[in-house]
């Protein structure tokens, strides 16, 4: 006779962090949105600041996310949310604030707003989505749209000579003064994610140091608008978009480095 | 409090204060400008929150997030920056947050000047952002009436949470006048039960606008309307002078109303029977007195530093009873009591049963 | 009571300033008073100007067509004003930067040498309080006293070295009018 039974005890090796709600989301499949979210619920459970988040949601694909978050959240004017933020924090330092904004949101309508935060040093966070295309309106042309790419408004490809060229918020941000950690990182496999988790927790930790501003600017995929399947999309992160937008940090003040060492 | 001599745009800084905002965002516009640099100077030493924003966009923005954390927070400028301004009303308009603004109204359209005007009337009444709604308008005509109105924007503010405007034109802000300050009020120890803190013991909060299902935006809108209703219930506010035997009343707000009453008691003065009604909210518009007036009296001359703006709610008010004459300036230029007098005395002469 | 004075010339030559004393002494003495600067009928190009109304009265307009005192600092002012003071009125000139004296026969008229006078006594930027003394020689609307103490206070410990020329200033401008004949 053998025994018949083993017990093995359960043991949850992934599980939703409390800084996310239990919903579903409305991103298509393939969308590294959902990514971007659970990265920082993680850094927001980890860091134990879930109580005192309050959340800026932007106009663009991720306009629901504080539908996500389990955080107070608002939802901003487009491209204002950096202005929002700037007020909240303003009457409420003790508050962890962070603005979830696209390129569209960031980059075109929301430049003002997003570089003056940068270069009062504002002490918040902005976790700011590269996709170099608009989502929610259907596929045009964003600021970070690349030279060639094709969108429903730059039908024959983007023509730098119409329409400029890409701009490349974390190199122009991490030139300002106030600005104390801005980094590039993406979203495209594992190790990147990884890495990307912890560009987003230095960020928050910066705030909550009382560093200043702090933005991590994600490449990510809209396989979608894109017109191309997830994998392809994924690919193209990596051959057309990387190259381009170079990973990396582009601003760590002083501090900073010690933050990025500590676990 | 002792009664000084203090500038309009200083009084109003100063009234908000003392009324406990405890933050303002705002960007250099003449003839507003001092309001601005008054606050850069005592709100830091307050320990209270100031920011010389980007732009009027930014600071009607920063405006918003101040609030949706629950404090009072404001913002100052002139009719150029309204304008930039709309967006964020329709916002905070939408999500129900209280805030107030001081509009130092100037000459339009376009760069216009800076000369003291009250063009922007349709735009802070009707027009301020998208959306259906309307803001709570008032308009002082003294430096005292601006301290006194300036408090009551920050408590009808919290009471209904809606946005306020204080509407004051570009003389009103440069004119120094006697007036006394309220004491200063201590700051609020708590934020409001529905402001943004973070969710510590508690679900977390939500302050949004959006709503993408038509019927339930539909029911948000008819909440809305219905705290609209209140507001013009409990909300109407005006001055009256010599209006009990008057034939003629003459209708301005503002500066213009102030000018106007010189006239009117000129007019007085020379027998005619004319009173002066001065709306001091704008909206809610003080209809109810005004089409009451309009049972007894022969006309109506409103008096604006438009075209003929507030001119359509008195109209409205006198439901086609009675005529309703305008006399106006525009660009910037500031009527004097003389030819308001001369305008009083045209239309005096037309009433009915009059000699010429 | 009841005076709309006009103070008007050029920027720099404390048009406002004579303005703003004259509404703060009065304030001082519990009349109802309102200043404004540059705006109304008069605004005009790039002088300074202010309109001060001084009354026993609650003043309804602080604007004005046709003040009842006008005291002009420049030639300028002259040319503007002259025709709008209110027949029986009071125009204070300076006469130092006058270049057609005034014409009007149903205006009181002083003129006063204020820019000569204050070179004199040293520092030229009280032509101001000249002509604010000479105002009150003939029109006394505010005493003498509360100004002095009025000045003393807004010049503060910071300019209390200047209360003193700017008293003989007042001074003069006083005994430079009741020197000249009442026209």
């Amino acid at each position: 006779m053998v025994a018949a039974e083993t017990v093995i005890e359960e043991q949850v090796v992934y599980a939703r962090p409390e800084s996310l709600r239990d919903v579903p989301t409305h991103y298509c499949p393939g969308c590294t949105h959902g990514i971007a979210h659970r990265l920082v619920a993680e850094v927001l459970d980890e860091l134990g600041v879930r109580s005192r988040t309050i959340g800026v949601s932007p106009v663009g694909c991720a306009v629901f996310a504080y539908k996500y978050f389990n955080t107070d959240g608002c939802e901003a004017a487009h491209g204002r949310a950096p202005a929002m933020a700037t007020g909240i924090k303003r009457v409420n330092p003790s508050a962890v604030v962070f603005t979830y904004q696209g390129d569209g949101d960031l980059a075109a309508i929301g430049t003002a707003e997003i570089i003056h935060v940068a270069s009062r040093g504002e002490n918040i966070t902005t976790i700011f989505i590269n996709n170099a295309i608009y989502g929610m309106t259907g596929g045009q042309m964003a600021p970070t749209t690349l030279p060639g790419q094709y969108t429903k408004s730059s039908p024959g490809g983007r023509d730098v000579e119409l329409t400029g060229f890409p701009m490349r918020m974390a190199e122009l941000l991490g030139t300002m003064p106030g600005a104390a950690y801005v980094t590039r990182r993406s979203l495209h496999n594992v190790k990147e994610i990884n890495k990307a988790k912890k560009a987003i927790r230095t960020a928050f930790k910066v705030q909550l140091a009382g560093l200043g501003f702090a933005m991590v600017e994600l490449l990510s995929a809209c396989p979608t608008n894109w017109g191309l399947s997830v994998p392809e999309a994924i690919q193209w992160i990596e051959d057309v978009m990387v190259p381009y937008y170079p990973l990396g940090d582009t601003k760590v003040a002083d501090g900073v480095d010690a933050l990025m060492k500590e676990r | 409090m002792a009664v000084e001599l203090l500038k309009g745009n200083v009084a109003l800084a100063e009234a908000a204060i003392r009324a406990g905002v405890e933050a303002y965002f705002g960007y250099p516009i003449t003839p507003q400008t001092e309001l601005l640099e008054h606050m850069a100077k005592r709100m830091p030493e307050l320990g209270r929150a100031f920011i010389q924003a980007e732009s009027e966009l930014a600071s009607i923005n920063m405006v918003y997030g101040a609030a949706c954390a629950g404090a009072r927070a404001m913002t100052s400028s002139s009719s150029p920056g309204i304008s930039l301004m709309q967006e964020g009303f329709s916002y905070i308009a939408g999500s129900e947050v209280p805030a107030v603004v001081v509009d130092v109204m100037r000459g339009g359209p376009g760069l216009g000047n800076i000369q003291p005007s009250q063009s922007d009337y349709f735009q802070v009444t009707r027009s301020a952002g998208h959306g259906d709604y309307h803001a709570i308008v008032l308009a002082p005509a003294s430096v005292q009436e601006a301290i006194d109105l300036m408090v009551l924007a920050f408590d009808l503010a919290d009471k209904y949470r809606h946005l306020v405007f204080v509407v004051a034109d570009g003389l009103l802000g440069q004119m120094m006048e006697p007036a006394e300050l309220p004491p200063m009020r201590p700051l609020r120890s708590e934020r409001p039960d529905w402001a943004l803190t973070g969710a510590r013991g508690r679900e977390p909060r939500i302050i949004t606008s959006l709503e993408l299902d038509a019927p339930a935006l539909e029911e948000v809108n008819k909440r809305l309307q219905a705290k609209l209703r209140v507001i013009e219930e409990h909300e109407q506010r005006y001055a009256e002078q010599m209006v009990e035997d008057a034939r003629l009343v003459v209708v301005g707000y503002g500066t213009a109303g102030r000018i106007a009453q010189t006239a009117v008691k000129q007019a007085r003065r020379e027998g005619m029977k004319v009173g002066l009604f001065r709306p001091i909210s704008l909206w809610p518009f003080p209809e109810r007195r005004l089409s009451r007036l309009a049972d007894r009296v022969d006309a109506f001359l409103v008096v604006e530093m438009n075209a003929g703006q507030m001119l359509d709610d008195v109209k409205l008010a006198a439901g086609g009873q009675v005529p309703v004459d305008f006399y106006g300036r525009m660009g910037g230029m500031v009527p004097v009591p003389e030819e308001i007098y001369q305008a009083i005395e045209g239309l005096y002469a037309k009433l009915p049963g009059s000699l010429s | 009571m009841h005076e709309e004075i006009i103070f008007a010339g050029f920027g720099g030559q404390g048009v406002l300033f004579a303005g703003q004393l004259l509404a703060y002494t009065a304030l001082e003495e519990g009349k109802h008073v309102t200043w404004i600067p540059s705006y109304g009928p008069e605004m005009r190009g790039g002088t300074a100007n202010c309109t001060v109304v001084v009354s026993d009265e609650p003043i309804g307009s602080p604007v004005c067509m046709h003040p009842s005192i006008a005291v002009v600092f420049n030639n300028p002012s002259l040319e503007k004003y002259e025709p709008l003071v209110k027949p029986g009125g009071l125009l204070v000139v300076n006469q130092s930067l006058m270049v057609t004296p005034p014409a009007r026969t149903d205006l009181e008229i002083v003129l006063i040498p204020a820019t000569e006078a204050a070179t004199e006594m040293g520092q030229v930027r009280v032509a101001n309080m000249i002509l604010f003394g000479a105002l009150l020689a003939r029109q006394p609307i505010v005493r003498v006293e509360t100004v002095l103490a009025v000045l003393q206070d807004k010049l503060g410990a910071r300019k209390a070295h200047l209360h003193q020329v700017n008293k003989a200033a007042l001074e003069r401008g006083l005994a430079l009018a009741h020197a000249q004949p009442v026209k």
